[in-house]
């Protein structure tokens, strides 16, 4: 028996699985089996096949299928009648098989079975699937107070918290239309601040920070850029080597690499490597130095010549000098200055290592540089500032998401702009082949990038000209409430996810001359645009006010001035004209002076007593 | 920075005719390639803290503006003077002896990385040698691509290298490139 329905089964088992798809049911097995067993002998002997398809035909529509499906059987879904009849009183509903061997049929109906517990299962999945897509495009809630309750107790559900930062992201890409009532897009994006914040790893400052920055669905893609590494890269030193003959001796090393890019002759990104590259005997011979992609680009845009004096302000570890003496070819002087004296070595190391010849090596505060070097000395200075490095966060660097604050980007800021400063007075302007300075940060912060350019080129007699790098996005002319110089644009700004190196900011200066605005010109300007318009508002101001105003508005004013000294156009400043210039007309029509005021009372006084002896004499005068 | 004394000037020149021989007059007489003055001047050698530099005559010229306290470095380092007066080269002088070496030694591929970090060299390990290198000559040693590895002193002349075993050392190690990783803080 066994072995008669084992040999049953493997003639039919396919077209018992596609026929039991179809099927509904498989619950009266048993019932079945008993009922089939009995024809069994003898519906196998017309043709063990075709009965379970004219069962099949009886349901109708499935028959055809089922034609399709089984080609090359024999069997023709019209049947017998004279089957259909034999068999139609047992199982005709269920459409199942009957009348097949016993044996065949149970290991059948029990195949059956499961194949249609599988598909039902499959179906219902499908279903829910769709059902579960359907709500989630449809709508997506913000969780309520409770819900986040709940959330806050449990540790944090990390695929949860993707799944719904991808949604918000999704719903403020189409504000208008996904939105749900009553919420309003603060709510969205506080939540997905929170999300952020517990799903990456970011404190509130930097979140804000990137939020302010970018449109929702490139503010994943940063953050998502962030928690990868970027490729790790080599700059050939041309001093010693050419960087095809470079390739192929690493190449025979075991490391796996290629150019780094069309913009750069010299760079070569490492995809992987047996050997360290950080100790083959090419790089202890000096003919390459490990430097990430980034720092390419300043020493590219301060375009170095022959034969002239540059200096690097912030040298260590002297990936950006040794660049410089490449192209320039061992020529001229740099001065490669170093704040901290730990690092100088590591600056010294790579200098002699490379083969740089023409450097001196200093360990000054790049803020006394223009007093030790002489103000207007030097042809080009290149000013990598020290910066919060918040472009640089990495799987390695991961105590930069929640290390940094406000006060370190404002102390940074200022470090910088005094730097920048230092930077301009070194500078020659009338330098023949010269007169550049260039600025970078690894920062993406906008108070340490264009913030800076635009003071220094308020304080100074600057330009910005072009970088000379064709790819990287321009930086920021405004930024929520603040206004800088048009010029900017020609800044550029580099991400991980657009460029694939680390966050990075790059200005060139151009010098125009050698003087120093006066400090208080900004001011001034200020005070010269209100009288003008004072001047306008003349015919308004004809109104009676209280001495005490006057003083109280005009102290207002100052500190107004203070706060916006920056060109500050649009509505705002002229609404505060109004008021100040009544200050100042007031101020005009000028209170007499102290002395004056005085005077006038001594002389009322003595009128006074003129007065009052008069009368007293008049009156002695009468008696006497 | 001062210029070197004549006891200096003598030590120095001492250690690099062991490796350059007649060719010392090229490191002394060379017209300089930095600075940026046009006509160019000479190289010269100062002393500052203990350490010898190498460096042309502008380049000096512009860094004395640089308080001795905050200079770190001129042109290239060669050498320091020890303690009790000796002068000891150091690896950051292997691209000007490279450049100017009389004595040369090639090292087999298998032998650069136990050079590289501080062995001597033995004969199972030696590619190639200059012909007339005597016992105590300085010699400065290649890898067979000709990248410069490092220099030492030769323990035997080329004849006595041909005929000993595969386990004797042939050059004693002096400096090697592999110490800008491990002696960074010391050079």
């Amino acid at each position: 028996m066994a072995a008669q329905k084992q040999h049953v089964a493997a003639k039919s088992p396919k077209p018992n699985s596609k026929r039991n798809k179809k099927m509904p049911q498989g619950k009266d097995e048993e019932e079945r089996d008993f009922v089939s067993s009995k024809s069994s002998q003898e519906v196998e002997s017309l043709d063990g096949d075709s009965n379970p398809e004219d069962e099949e035909e009886e349901n109708g529509s499935q028959a055809s299928d089922l034609e399709d499906e089984q080609p090359g059987s024999d069997v023709s879904s019209d049947g017998d009648p004279f089957t259909d009849d034999f068999l139609g009183g047992s199982d005709s509903e269920e459409g199942e098989e009957s009348g097949s061997e016993s044996d065949e049929s149970d290991l059948e109906a029990k195949s059956k079975a499961i194949d249609e517990a599988r598909a039902r299962a499959e179906a219902e999945a499908e279903e829910e699937l769709r059902l579960n897509i359907k709500e989630e495009s449809d709508e997506f809630r913000l969780p309520t107070k409770e819900e986040l309750e709940e959330e806050a107790r449990q540790p944090p559900n990390l695929p949860n918290l993707q799944r719904r930062i991808k949604e918000i992201v999704r719903v403020l890409t189409n504000f208008k239309t996904l939105r749900q009532e009553g919420a309003s897009r603060k709510n969205y994006i506080g939540q997905l601040k929170a999300d952020i914040m517990s799903y990456y790893g970011y404190n509130e400052f930097l979140t804000d920070a990137f939020i302010e920055m970018f449109p929702a669905v490139e503010l994943i893609e940063l953050l998502e850029a962030f928690e990868k590494n970027r490729p790790e890269c080599l700059r050939t030193n041309t001093l010693k080597t050419r960087r095809r003959d470079l390739a192929g001796v690493l190449i025979n090393r075991g490391v796996n690499l290629d150019p780094i890019g069309k913009w750069s002759k010299v760079g070569l990104v490492v995809y992987e490597s047996q050997v360290p590259t950080g100790a083959t005997p090419e790089y202890l011979a000096g003919h390459y130095m490990k430097q990430a992609a980034n720092s390419f680009l300043p020493v590219m845009a301060l375009a170095p010549q022959e034969k002239e004096r540059i200096v690097d302000m912030a040298a260590a570890p002297g990936g950006k000098t040794t660049y410089i003496a490449a192209l320039v070819k061992n020529t001229g002087i740099i001065y490669a200055n170093e704040y901290k004296e730990a690092r100088v070595k590591s600056l010294l190391a790579n200098i002699h290592r490379m083969g740089v010849t023409n450097t001196v090596v200093c360990n000054y505060d790049g803020k006394e540089l223009p007093k030790v070097l002489g103000l207007n000395s030097v042809d080009r200075v290149l000013l990598d500032a020290p910066c919060t490095g918040i472009g640089t966060i990495c799987p390695d660097q991961q105590s930069i998401k929640t290390s940094k604050s406000t006060e370190d980007v404002q102390n940074c800021a200022f470090l910088q702009k005094q730097l920048i400063l230092a930077a301009i007075d070194l500078v020659d302007a009338n330098s023949k082949s010269g007169g550049y300075i260039v600025y970078s940060t690894c920062s993406m912060m906008v108070p340490e990038n264009e913030a800076v350019i635009d003071y220094a080129l308020k304080k100074r007699d600057v330009k910005l000209v072009p970088c000379g790098l064709d790819f990287g996005r321009p930086g920021f002319i405004r930024f929520r409430e603040q206004r800088f110089h048009p010029s900017l644009e020609k800044t550029r700004r580099f991400y991980p996810h657009v460029n694939n190196m680390e966050g990075f900011f790059v200005a060139k200066l151009k010098k125009l001359s050698n003087s120093k605005p006066a400090a208080s010109e900004a001011p001034k300007t200020l005070e010269k645009t209100e009288e003008a318009a004072v001047i306008d508002d003349n015919k308004d101001v004809q109104k009676d006010v209280p001495n005490g105003k006057p003083e109280q508005l005009k102290v207002s004013k100052k500190d107004k001035g203070k706060k916006k000294s920056g060109p500050k156009r649009g509505t705002p400043k002229e609404g505060n004209v109004s008021p100040s210039s009544k200050a100042k007309l007031r101020k005009k029509r000028k209170f007499p002076s102290k002395e004056e005021i005085s005077q006038a009372r001594e002389e009322k006084r003595k009128a006074l007593k003129k007065r009052k002896v008069g009368g007293a004499m008049e009156e002695q005068g009468r008696t006497t | 920075m001062r210029p070197l004394d004549e006891k200096e000037t003598a030590a120095v020149f001492e250690k690099l005719f062991k490796f350059t021989g007649p060719n010392l007059k090229h490191i002394v007489d060379r017209p300089a390639v930095e600075g940026p003055d046009d006509p160019p001047g000479r190289y010269c050698f100062r002393l500052h803290k203990n350490r010898v530099y190498y460096a042309s005559e502008s380049l000096v010229r512009r860094s004395t503006n640089v308080s001795r306290g905050r200079l770190a470095g001129v042109g290239t380092c060669i050498g320091k003077f020890t303690h009790h007066g000796a002068f000891r080269l150091t690896v950051q002088a292997l691209d000007l002896l490279a450049a100017h070496a009389r004595h040369k030694v090639w090292l087999k591929p298998t032998a650069e990385m136990s050079f590289l970090y501080g062995n001597s060299v033995v004969k199972s390990g030696l590619g190639r040698i200059t012909d007339s290198v005597k016992s105590g000559d300085g010699v400065v040693i290649f890898s067979m691509t000709d990248v410069p590895l490092g220099f030492g002193v030769a323990a035997r002349s080329t004849q006595d290298c041909r005929k000993a075993h595969a386990d004797a050392i042939v050059v004693n190690h002096q400096a090697d490139a592999g110490e800008y990783l491990r002696n960074e803080a010391e050079l």
